[in-house]
């Protein structure tokens, strides 16, 4: 009697804690689609060709946002020129190079550190270092290379999660053939590393697109009559010019401020299925 | 070989050696140059000053008390929610859905990890505070409480990314192990799976908070801006300051080298090392169940 | 003539303890020479140490000479790269890069700076006849490697190293995990292969060692027992320990 009771307990239970689970992960999974949904619908309203094309006017409240795309556009191309070869050389380092010792414990200890800095201090550390010190000034090459350091972190470890996935039995193959490490890696490891690699870097680069602190120093200007000519110029970009519409523009029409969102939406979405698509492909088409 | 390839050989290894060093590099300088812009503050303002409650720039009143409270009440509170929402979608995603729905709900709460912190504050300015205000008949809906929920929100994601894979790396054997003795899924998750995935969880909560502390917009947007002492029980419902959105927000108007000036690198040094001992101390929590690991195995 | 000559060899594991103890052995250019013995005996430890793949293990020398035609190959001044264009090595389990199988047998080369088609080609051609393997794949070059059975793969890793066209060749088990027609596939191909080239072998049973060996060498927990002919080793062991792992009585 006794026993089969506690089996319906033990079973009740176990229904009860997966439908909380379910519950739990669903409230989880919901707002995202709702975010996303609420976004869509609202700005989409906004979008059109002047929108996307056009510059602001009547003090951000008509008008178009193209410099602050093309702005963006600028930032994170200047970001991966810096960051992505630095950040791949660095994760070859340590996945082929790096002995394991304290100096390479270090550097992993800097890098976990470089990760979770807050973004206004890189911000600060952008305008000591880049603004001031260096007299880039508030320009596009002082917020690119703010958002290289802080990209830099995600990008070495996906790299190099990218390139220990390769196997070793590979890499002592080439060597029994006579092959150098260099050789190994630039022939072998780093070709069927590089769908790992690009998608992390495309991840890594979806976060400095996205990133309002680290430029509100260095590089972010609120208006701008023309776009931007040189590296040296400052500029506009979306998540600032959001920012700003959003808390500083009084009487901002609702309608523009939800078709910056969606734009900024549309551009990290975009990398993100991006990065999706390569990983799956990638998976499927693999050699090992 | 060729003379093209020698120089390869020669130059290429080299240049990657330097990059690997590259990351100490960098967290010298940002230390550097923090320490440097910073500690001229503990010169220009007396230290019973910075530690009071007022903080009040115009009138050269530097207490920052109120600003590490607000931070902290805002970080507890995102927390609260991080933490059942992270490890119960972690639990869910690697213990219960089926693959399937695995492989499509994963992507979508990596997508939230990506998702700007601009835009979050955004709706939160739109949608969160005012729901907020009506619902919990607030005089505003600008509080401590709003950042928690958008905070914990964008927390979760790390929690359910790294507590995931932990769940994952828990060998099958261990279940098996556990079924065979007649425990029900449910019994097996909470008294084997998870336990055994202790330390990798604790990484994801702890790397949770790192990322919590350091959010700027969003907090900026949201919780009101106004730097008072956050300690009493109701203070979520209130308005606060957070060490972040005073940087983000004042750094724009003062002028260089002036003390305020110096003050919020100082602040900015202050969440550096908050940070740094925040994620030295995840990680050493995997170094060390990791040797220990090996000890057992050997 | 002895092609390889090994003089009081003495291997060392990182942390200190012993892997092989005073090993004195000369191996013979154009035969078929067999280190067998029990597992962790050292023999696959000796096998890499002749092409200094060792340098990539934990395992260390501690003293002794390897020669190569006379010049000692653990001097630290030894061109290790050419070193394995000529000592080449066919491993346990067939690894075949992730690449077409033509690329795989010019993968060698092209690491070598040879650039010409034809070269290149005709290096394809004459690894996978030496291999016994020509006739099997010739009109599928192209496709990856990876889609051949586990017999065809392990050929392929054979032609690939005799594509540079080496001098001596090591095998460690390379018949392990492979089915007994494959087996006996590479096992002709190497009787064919000792005219040309000297043969260092690592049998994954003593049978194999048996039907293969012109010489051979017993290893037990570190230590060279015996060395003799084939003929001799199997059916008159001069060694007691020797004759009883032949015989099956340990293993």
């Amino acid at each position: 009697m006794t026993v089969k009771r506690s089996r319906m307990d033990r079973t009740l239970m176990q229904r009860l804690g997966f439908a909380l689970m379910s519950l739990v992960a669903m409230l989880t999974i919901i707002p995202i689609l709702a975010v996303i949904v609420y976004i869509v619908s609202k700005g989409a309203p906004a979008i059109s060709w002047e929108f996307l094309s056009g510059f602001p006017h009547d003090g951000m409240r008509a008008g178009g946002i193209l410099p602050a795309i093309v702005g963006t556009l600028y930032l994170t191309l200047g970001t991966a020129v810096f960051s992505v070869p630095l950040g791949i050389a660095a994760a070859i380092y340590l996945s082929e190079y790096a002995r394991e010792n304290w100096l390479t414990r270090a550097i992993r200890i800097a890098i976990i550190n470089l990760a979770g800095i807050p973004s206004v201090v890189y911000g600060l550390f952008g305008l000591g270092l880049f603004v001031l010190f260096l007299k880039f000034g508030t320009s596009i090459l002082a917020a690119s290379l703010t958002l290289s350091i802080m990209t830099l972190p995600v990008i070495i470890s996906a790299s190099e999660e990218a390139l220990r996935a390769v196997p070793q039995s590979f890499r002592t193959v080439s060597i029994a053939l006579g092959g150098t490490r260099w050789q190994t890696i630039r022939r072998i490891v780093l070709p069927q590393a590089l769908p790992g690699i690009l998608t992390g870097v495309i991840l890594g680069l979806e976060r400095a697109a996205g990133e309002t602190a680290p430029i509100l120093f260095t590089g972010a200007a609120f208006f701008l009559p023309q776009l931007p000519h040189s590296p040296l110029d400052a500029t506009m970009a979306l998540p600032y010019h959001l920012f700003v519409i959003s808390t500083q523009v009084p009487e901002m029409p609702i309608q523009i401020q939800y078709g910056t969102a969606l734009v900024l939406l549309a551009f990290v979405l975009l990398m993100n299925v991006t990065a999706t698509v390569i990983r799956s492909r990638a998976r499927a088409r693999r050699q090992w | 070989m060729d003379k093209k390839n020698s120089w390869q050989e020669f130059v290429i290894p080299r240049l990657i050696r330097a990059s690997g060093y590259s990351a100490i590099v960098f967290v010298a300088l940002i230390f550097y140059f923090l320490l440097r812009e910073g500690l001229p503050a503990l010169a220009e303002v007396k230290l019973g000053e910075l530690l009071s409650q007022r903080w009040y720039p115009i009138e050269a009143h530097f207490g920052i008390l109120p600003l590490i409270t607000g931070s902290l009440i805002v970080t507890l509170g995102a927390m609260l929610v991080a933490i059942p929402f992270g490890i119960g979608t972690a639990v869910f995603l690697s213990e219960i859905a089926p693959r399937w729905l695995r492989e499509v709900l994963k992507p979508l709460v990596e997508l939230l990890g990506g998702l700007p912190s601009v835009m979050l504050g955004f709706l939160g300015i739109l949608v969160l505070s005012p729901f907020l205000r009506i619902f919990l008949n607030l005089p505003t809906g600008l509080t401590a409480l709003a950042g928690s929920l958008l905070l914990g929100g964008i927390a979760v994601p790390t929690v359910v990314s790294i507590a995931e894979d932990a769940l994952d790396a828990v060998p099958m054997s261990y279940r098996e192990g556990a079924w065979a003795l007649g425990a029900t899924r449910w019994q097996t998750i909470w008294r084997v799976t998870l336990p055994a995935a202790r330390s990798g969880v604790l990484t994801a909560l702890m790397l949770g908070v790192g990322r919590t502390i350091g959010e700027t917009m969003t907090v900026m947007m949201v919780t009101g801006n106004a730097p008072v002492m956050a300690i009493a029980l109701d203070s979520i419902l209130h308005p606060v300051r957070t060490m972040t959105a005073t940087i983000a927000a004042e750094m724009g108007e003062v002028a260089t080298g002036s003390t305020h000036y110096h003050v919020l690198f100082f602040i900015g040094m202050l969440l550096f090392l908050i940070s740094l001992v925040v994620n030295v101390l995840a990680s050493s929590v995997v170094f060390r169940s990791k040797k220990r690991a090996e000890r057992v195995l050997s | 003539m002895d092609k390889i000559v090994i003089e009081h060899l003495n291997l060392q594991y990182s942390d200190g303890t012993e892997s092989l103890r005073d090993i004195n052995l000369s191996i013979p250019a154009h035969a078929v020479s067999v280190l067998f013995g029990p597992a962790g005996g050292g023999k696959s430890s000796l096998l890499r140490c002749l092409n200094r793949l060792n340098d990539l293990t934990e395992v260390k020398v501690a003293s002794g000479r390897i020669l190569l035609d006379g010049e000692n190959i653990l001097d630290p001044k030894t061109d290790v790269i050419a070193l394995r264009r000529r000592v080449g090595m066919v491993f346990a389990r067939p690894v075949v890069l992730p690449m077409s199988m033509r690329q795989n047998l010019t993968y060698a080369l092209e690491l070598a700076g040879e650039k010409r088609r034809s070269r290149l080609e005709e290096a394809v051609e004459r690894g996978l006849k030496l291999a016994a393997l020509w006739d099997e794949v010739k009109d599928r070059l192209d496709e990856p490697a990876i889609a051949l059975s586990g017999g065809q793969q392990q050929r392929l890793c054979l032609a690939r190293v005799l594509a540079q066209q080496p001098e001596v060749i090591l095998l460690d088990e390379p018949t392990s995990g492979l089915d007994p027609i494959s087996t006996a596939k590479v096992e002709a191909a190497l009787q064919e292969l000792k005219k040309e080239y000297t043969l260092v072998l690592v049998p994954h049973s003593v049978q194999q060692a048996a039907r293969t060996a012109d010489f051979a060498a017993f290893f037990l927990q570190g230590e060279l027992v015996e060395w003799a002919p084939g003929k001799e080793i199997f059916t008159h062991p001069q060694q007691q320990r020797t004759e009883d792992y032949v015989e099956g009585r340990f293993g």
